[in-house]
């Protein structure tokens, strides 16, 4: 027939744990208690690194802070699901992923203090420096997913990325080669629903950012992204699929911008506070408490515990990073190229 | 008349000349509901419509090649780019589209559009937010480069932007947009792109600076006998005003916050050089970053042009 239909296609959309803390046995992943404390403990610590940022952004000790708040859930579950050789790329809303990777915490706030030195992550990992350009580090994830396959090396790559990075040439390019070359790549997008002030429907006429995979040749996923657990099951599925060769995947979050785009915005002149007031009540963290309230996991002051230990594990860091002496000009210079031109090496000198 | 900001200037601009024109049309990331994260397009949606004042998905590339479609069929685009950090995914749409547009129709098609973008640093903001590339933008023939450098100049300037029949890369110096209040005149006028302002007289050497720079060169010259011009457009540069200067002072610092190599500072020392160098008395200095990534807050302070270093360079030629 000349009018036949030539594809149809399905979305899957998973979530697994509700606002009540109740699981859908069939889909929830096998996770010990320990590792779900684990999960708890991260989300906490990262909630609290974003609160202590915040109020060191108002003192001016950092500079313009981007906040996590709400989106601890995509981070820390998604993150989990991580080798340690694994690569990843990260923007720059992704703190919880790089406390969760064991980043030192110093460095972040190093980094949002206005000091270069804090994009330094240590030899043993290898994520690469955040990157404030929206959407253009998704390409080098697909990159290293080739290099990483050139050399027979059972790595994945993860790039994180929002859901206004969607719009930008270097997702479609990037998803592009990733389907064309059925490389080891995930591609994690925390649709927080805001890019600055823009919303989700000013930023895509598509019913799902997850369908966009589709076009690409591979597949696309939703999840919800304040459910750590269904997080956590979508990227070690997707991860696990890469890794043995089964391609890329899209796993598309649905979550929150709970705060103001950066310390630098104002979002009450764009959005309702009502609508900030309905994802509050889908806090990724108090689901999981009440989760694991109804299984006994909280007695004993854990919850005061854990809160505790966050805070202190934050005061150090600040401290560290307070003690770092400032960067001094040469730091400048020294890193432009492996060897300095002559023109460099007078500048660096005060000529 | 009203003492006014840059950011204040630059919506009056925008806001009057929307009213005398329909064709005029705003496009950008959060230019509409935020009015713009510097509030320069603040208000014109509710006022124009979500028709004529775009919030646009971040697609700096697209933004630029829908404003160049939208030119050519006849409308008057004013694009922002939120920073210039950003503009670079849409070189391929400045360099091969909008500066040859003209030129590859021979004029049967012409792309009368602004890109309006905050540029330049000090203002604490993360990696990418406080760029000085516009020596890039001005190896584009076909594409002018305007830098206001208050709120006088930022209004006249944009309004001749906007009614130059040709594209304009309108580059708003970031550290300047709420530093410096300036007496504004109330109805329209232009500064005619071009062509730049003597800003103070002097005998004895010339200083030439744009944007945020000049800021800092008004403290500099305070006590020399220094004439200082304030280029407004770097291309096409108004050579005639530096080299009826440097015939008068002999003597020429230029200061850019952009990196040494290949910045705008070089091509007017070579313009000085080729026809003016009999005028000159001393070799012609360059104050500038040095050529390095724009650092992060930490390092900036080391990185632009200090008035001390300005102060140095001034010395340097008086010995001469
Ligand atoms: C290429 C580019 N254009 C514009 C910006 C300015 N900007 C910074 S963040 C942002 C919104 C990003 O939205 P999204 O991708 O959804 O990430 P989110 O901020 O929500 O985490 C914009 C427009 C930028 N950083 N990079
Ligand atoms: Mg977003």
């Amino acid at each position: 027939m000349p009018n036949d239909i030539l594809a149809t296609f399905t979305v899957r959309r998973l979530t697994i744990l509700n606002e009540n803390g109740n699981v859908d046995d069939a889909l929830m992943p096998v996770l010990s208690e320990t590792e779900i404390r684990r999960m708890y403990e991260l989300m906490i610590l990262t909630r609290t690194f974003d609160e202590r940022a915040q109020a060191l952004q108002r003192e001016g000790r950092l500079g313009t802070y981007p906040s996590t708040l709400g989106q601890e859930a995509a981070q820390i579950g998604s993150a989990l699901a991580l080798h340690h050789s694994d690569w990843v790329f990260p923007s720059f809303r992704e703190m919880g992923v790089q406390l969760t990777l064991g980043y030192p915490i110093h460095r972040l706030l190093q980094y949002w203090s206005g000091d270069e030195r804090g994009q330094v992550s240590p030899e043993n990992f290898n994520i690469f420096p955040m990157c404030l350009s929206v959407g253009t580090h998704i390409p080098h994830a697909v990159g290293a997913a080739m290099a990483a396959r050139y050399r027979r090396d059972p790595v994945v790559v993860v790039a994180y990325f929002g859901d206004g990075a969607t719009s930008k040439g270097d997702f479609h390019e990037g998803f592009n080669l990733a389907g064309v070359f059925r490389l080891p790549v995930v591609f994690i997008c925390q649709n927080n629903q805001w890019a600055i002030s823009v919303p989700l429907k000013g930023q895509t006429a598509s019913a799902s950012l997850a369908q966009k995979a589709i076009g690409f040749g591979f597949e696309g996923v939703q999840v919800d992204g304040n459910d750590v657990f269904a997080v956590h099951r979508a990227a070690t599925e997707a991860i696990e699929k890469a890794r043995s060769g089964g391609g890329a995947t899209f796993i598309e979050c649905l979550t929150y911008r709970m705060a103001d785009h950066t310390t630098a915005d104002d979002a009450s002149r764009y959005r309702s506070p009502d609508d900030v007031a309905i994802w509050r009540a889908k806090d990724p963290i108090m689901r999981l408490e009440r989760f694991m309230d109804l299984r006994g996991m909280l007695k004993d002051g854990y919850v005061e515990q854990t809160k505790t230990f966050a805070t202190s594990t934050i005061d150090e860091a600040v401290r560290t990073m307070e003690a770092i002496p400032p960067p001094l000009t040469a730091e400048m210079f020294d890193h432009t190229c492996a060897v300095l031109n002559p023109r460099q090496v007078r500048q660096r000198e005060g000529g | 008349m009203a003492r006014i900001n840059m950011v204040q200037a630059l919506n009056m601009a925008l806001g009057s000349e929307m009213k005398r024109d329909d064709r005029v049309v705003i496009l950008g990331e959060d230019v509409g509901r935020d009015g713009g994260v510097f509030r320069v397009t603040e208000g014109f949606q509710e006022q124009f419509g979500s028709e004529r004042v775009i919030d646009t998905p971040i697609s700096e590339s697209a933004i630029v090649g829908m404003a160049i479609g939208m030119a050519a069929y006849g409308l008057l685009p004013v694009a922002e780019i939120q920073f210039l950090g950003f503009s670079y995914a849409a070189f391929d749409q400045l360099f091969v589209h909008a500066a040859r547009l003209r030129s590859r129709s021979r004029s049967r098609y012409n792309c009368p559009m602004v890109v309006r973008t905050p540029y330049g640093g000090g203002i604490k903001a993360p990696e990418l937010h406080e760029e000085s590339s516009e020596a890039f933008f001005c190896h584009m023939p076909g594409i002018k480069v305007v830098v206001p450098s208050g709120p006088y100049t930022a209004k006249g300037l944009l309004l001749a932007a906007i009614r130059d029949p040709d594209p304009v890369l309108f580059l708003e110096p970031t550290r300047l947009y709420r530093l410096i209040k300036e007496e504004v005149p109330d109805g329209e006028y232009t500064i005619p792109l071009g062509k730049a302002r003597v800003v103070r007289e002097g005998g004895d050497l010339t200083v030439i600076a744009w944007g945020s720079m000049l800021e800092r060169v008004m403290k500099a010259v305070e006590r020399y006998n220094a004439e200082v011009i304030d280029l407004l457009t770097l291309n096409p540069f108004d050579a005639v005003a530096v080299l009826a200067s440097v015939k008068k002072t002999g003597r020429v610092v230029i200061v850019h916050e952009a990196p040494r190599t290949c910045g705008f500072g070089a091509e007017i020392a070579a313009t000085v050089a080729e026809q003016g160098i009999m005028d000159l008395r001393a070799p012609i200095l360059r104050v500038t970053a040095p050529d390095v990534p724009v650092p992060l807050s930490k390092l900036f302070d080391y990185y632009i042009p200090s008035i001390e270093q300005i102060t140095a360079a001034i010395d340097e030629v008086l010995r001469y």
